[in-house]
């Protein structure tokens, strides 16, 4: 609320000082929105002011049945439909409606004889005048327009294998029928629309995966391949991940670890994970017996990707290239040497939000989380290795207490009965874990000192974002400084990334150690 | 005439009394006034703006952490003002000898203080877009601007930074913005205020 006010009297005193107005600079947009309705599927135009991207009000109009009207003595447009109005003001990204007064990402604009918009007016300013909810999604470039379901739908498939693993990530959680033709397997949703997002499959059994209608999923199939098992797991928040592995022909029948299985491989299967199954499901192992504590899963972050390159060295290195390719070293390593299960929050440059990065390793109950990263100071002569853990000054101490001294709570369990589970704040998940990551901090920083330069602050603490909801110890490790002209030769050697490799492997490896003494009631 | 013992007590007794009375209320007028929000305070010149001292916070020199420096900071009657003022100063070119935290460019929009002591810092986006990155460069901006607010401000007890209004995530892909931070003085040199 009182961010609200001072938003609002920032904005009122910044109109009252500046009245720049914004003029579509270029009328080429990108690539138009996809806007799902009660209606059906339709396109709305976008257009570039500046380098904002805007959508048709036009056009929006017609599809919300919105009168638009232009009071340039007001310098404002506005909009109603009916006894509904808003006003958008043309000066800057505020808008009115009911004596209510709130931002927007930018004002309108103008292309030629028409008015563009951002985005967000549909959300927060044209669909609540119309009296229907809008779902704006960025990412996907789609509008939803009511109460229908369009579920979020992302594939990935793991490397690896036998057996080739896919990934379906379904947000809100979906039922889904899954059915076996001769070359391909369709997962077809109970849903209203799609809203596919990245793909990432393809090798192993797997050919690809592509929507085949509107509200299904085929997977090709290679030539090998023999039969499926597919489980669903409820993931934080409302999302549900499909887990489908392939084998080959005459290869056992593999179970996806860690899940309940969902059914079994006679075409055409059917699963829909909210019903409750005929046979009476399997429990999962890892909800039927708390496995020994121990080093089984450890997630690799790399920090930033995408268009969040992080830091750029000189020589034009960038950080989000050079911890990817120490992460899938690092992953190697573990991997082969170590036997344990490891994941990567990106294998590819692109960006991850932090709490997704935060999400695979909860979803994945992995045992250790470490992000790598570079460093970077406007000193240039600033050197040397740091190992983070997370600070929890940006918490009050209300809500450090309470996170710190949660404790689990019974809930009901497939099969009957219950089952303890620590119900956690999101964001305060660390908290519970920070004298482990302070212990694995030390080992890492020791591991690390016996092999590259430090700083003068090895091992500190800071109220990191990635780190926040890690439920499980969690590090983040700056290698060495890019804006360090010496240490960016070094940082982009074979040798100065293997021995960060080694570091962090005899760092894990000493802390599973650790993890296993204390089990056994040795306290190392 | 003869007075009786009586008397001369109560004399004493009430003369005493307006005289403690006297005294106590004369030291109260005299006392020292403090501004609550402003670290020092000093006279300036007749005819020039009153100014205070503020400890600001710039990269040490050696690049890892903050380095204070005492600036002229001119004197506002409101916190949220007188805030205002201290992050125009920050924004100013560093002390010979010491690198701003913040990168160039870096405009502030505005500023509000709420009832608790959060303070609310509104920068325009070339704080985030000219920010050369890294979890080094990114703490020493956040706490130079957290720092020169609740190091001389005592009603301020922490900042949220606000990028074009709004609120972000972090700056550079690090520190977690998306609540106020209190200080954190183990980013200054030992020393440092």
């Amino acid at each position: 609320m009182r961010l609200r006010s001072f938003l609002a009297t920032v904005s009122i005193v910044a109109a009252a000082l500046c009245a720049v107005r914004l003029e579509a600079q270029s009328p080429q947009g990108t690539a138009p929105y996809s806007v799902v309705s009660a209606g059906g599927r339709r396109t709305i135009a976008t257009a570039m002011a500046g380098d904002r991207e805007m959508l048709r009000l036009d056009e929006l109009a017609a599809l919300l049945q919105l009168t638009v009207r232009e009071d340039r003595a007001a310098k404002a447009l506005t909009v109603s439909r009916g006894t509904n109005l808003v006003v958008l003001s043309l000066d800057q990204g505020l808008a009115s409606m009911g004596g209510k007064i709130f931002s927007l990402s930018a004002p309108p604009a103008r292309d030629g004889s028409r008015w563009l918009v951002p985005p967000d007016a549909v959300s927060r300013a044209l669909a609540p005048i119309a009296g229907v909810r809008a779902d704006v999604r960025r990412a996907s470039r789609l509008i939803v327009l009511g109460d229908l379901r369009v579920p979020r739908i992302t594939v990935q498939q793991e490397p690896g294998g036998p057996p080739t693993r896919l990934a379906i990530e379904m947000t809100p959680r979906t039922a889904y029928t899954i059915v076996q033709e001769p070359k391909r397997l369709l997962v077809r949703f109970d849903a209203d629309g799609l809203d596919i997002g990245p793909i990432t499959a393809g090798g192993g059994l797997v050919e690809s995966v592509a929507a085949a209608d509107p509200l299904t999923l085929a997977i090709a199939l290679a030539k090998d391949f023999g039969t499926f098992r597919a489980a669903t797991v409820p993931m934080d928040g409302a999302s549900s991940r499909l887990v489908i592995d392939l084998t080959a022909v005459g290869a056992p029948p593999s179970v996806p670890s860690g899940l309940a299985r969902a059914q079994a491989t006679a075409p055409p299967a059917q699963a829909a994970p909210p019903a409750p199954s005929a046979a009476r499901p399997e429990v999962p192992a890892a909800l039927s017996a708390p496995q020994p504590p121990g080093v089984r899963t450890v997630v690799i972050d790399p920090g930033h990707g995408g268009d969040e390159e992080g830091t750029r060295s000189a020589g034009g290195v960038l950080e989000k290239d050079l911890v990817l390719d120490v992460a899938r070293r690092l992953r190697s390593v573990l991997d082969a040497r170590l036997g344990v299960r490891v994941l990567l929050t990106r294998d590819d440059d692109r960006v991850v939000p932090h709490d997704e990065r935060a999400s695979i390793a909860n979803n994945n109950k992995a045992d250790l989380f470490i992000s790598l990263h570079a460093n970077s100071s406007p000193n240039k002569s600033a050197k040397g290795a740091e190992v983070f853990y997370l600070s929890l000054d940006g918490l009050g101490a209300e809500a450090r207490k309470l996170a710190e001294n949660a404790e689990p709570k019974p809930v009901p369990v497939l099969g009957g009965g219950t089952r303890d589970i620590d119900l956690i704040l999101w964001d305060m998940a660390q908290a519970r874990h920070l004298g482990e990551s302070a212990a694995f901090a030390m080992l890492v920083e020791e591991e690390l000192r016996r092999r590259v330069e430090m700083s003068s602050n090895p091992v500190q603490q800071a109220p990191f974002r990635v780190l926040v909801a890690a439920n499980m110890p969690a590090v983040l490790v700056e290698m060495g400084f890019l804006s360090n002209p010496e240490q960016e030769t070094q940082l982009t050697s074979d040798d100065f990334k293997n021995r960060v490799v080694q570091s962090l492997f005899d760092a894990v490896v000493r802390y599973r150690g650790r993890v296993e003494a204390q089990a056994s009631g040795r306290v190392p | 005439m003869a007075v009786s013992p009586r008397v001369v007590a109560l004399t004493l007794i009430t003369a005493a009394a307006v005289g403690t009375g006297t005294w106590l209320t004369v030291r109260y007028l005299n006392r020292p006034v403090r501004r609550p929000e402003v670290a020092r305070s000093e006279a300036s010149p007749a005819g020039a703006a009153r100014r205070i001292k503020a400890v600001l916070h710039y990269v040490a020199a050696d690049g890892l952490r903050l380095a204070a420096a005492e600036r002229d900071v001119v004197y506002a009657e409101s916190t949220s003002e007188q805030a205002r003022r201290i992050v125009e100063a920050l924004l100013e070119p560093a002390p010979a000898g010491l690198a701003s935290a913040l990168p160039p460019g870096t405009a502030l929009r505005g500023l509000f203080v709420g009832e608790r002591g959060d303070a609310y810092v509104d920068f325009n986006g070339s704080l985030r877009t000219n920010h050369p990155g890294g979890s080094a460069s990114e703490i020493l901006t956040v706490y130079a601007i957290v720092s020169a607010l609740t190091v001389n401000l005592p009603a301020i007890t922490s900042v949220q930074i606000l990028i074009e209004g709004h609120e972000v995530d972090t700056l550079a892909g690090h520190i977690d913005l998306r609540r106020p931070l209190p200080n954190a003085p183990q980013w200054a040199e030992k020393g440092s205020t």
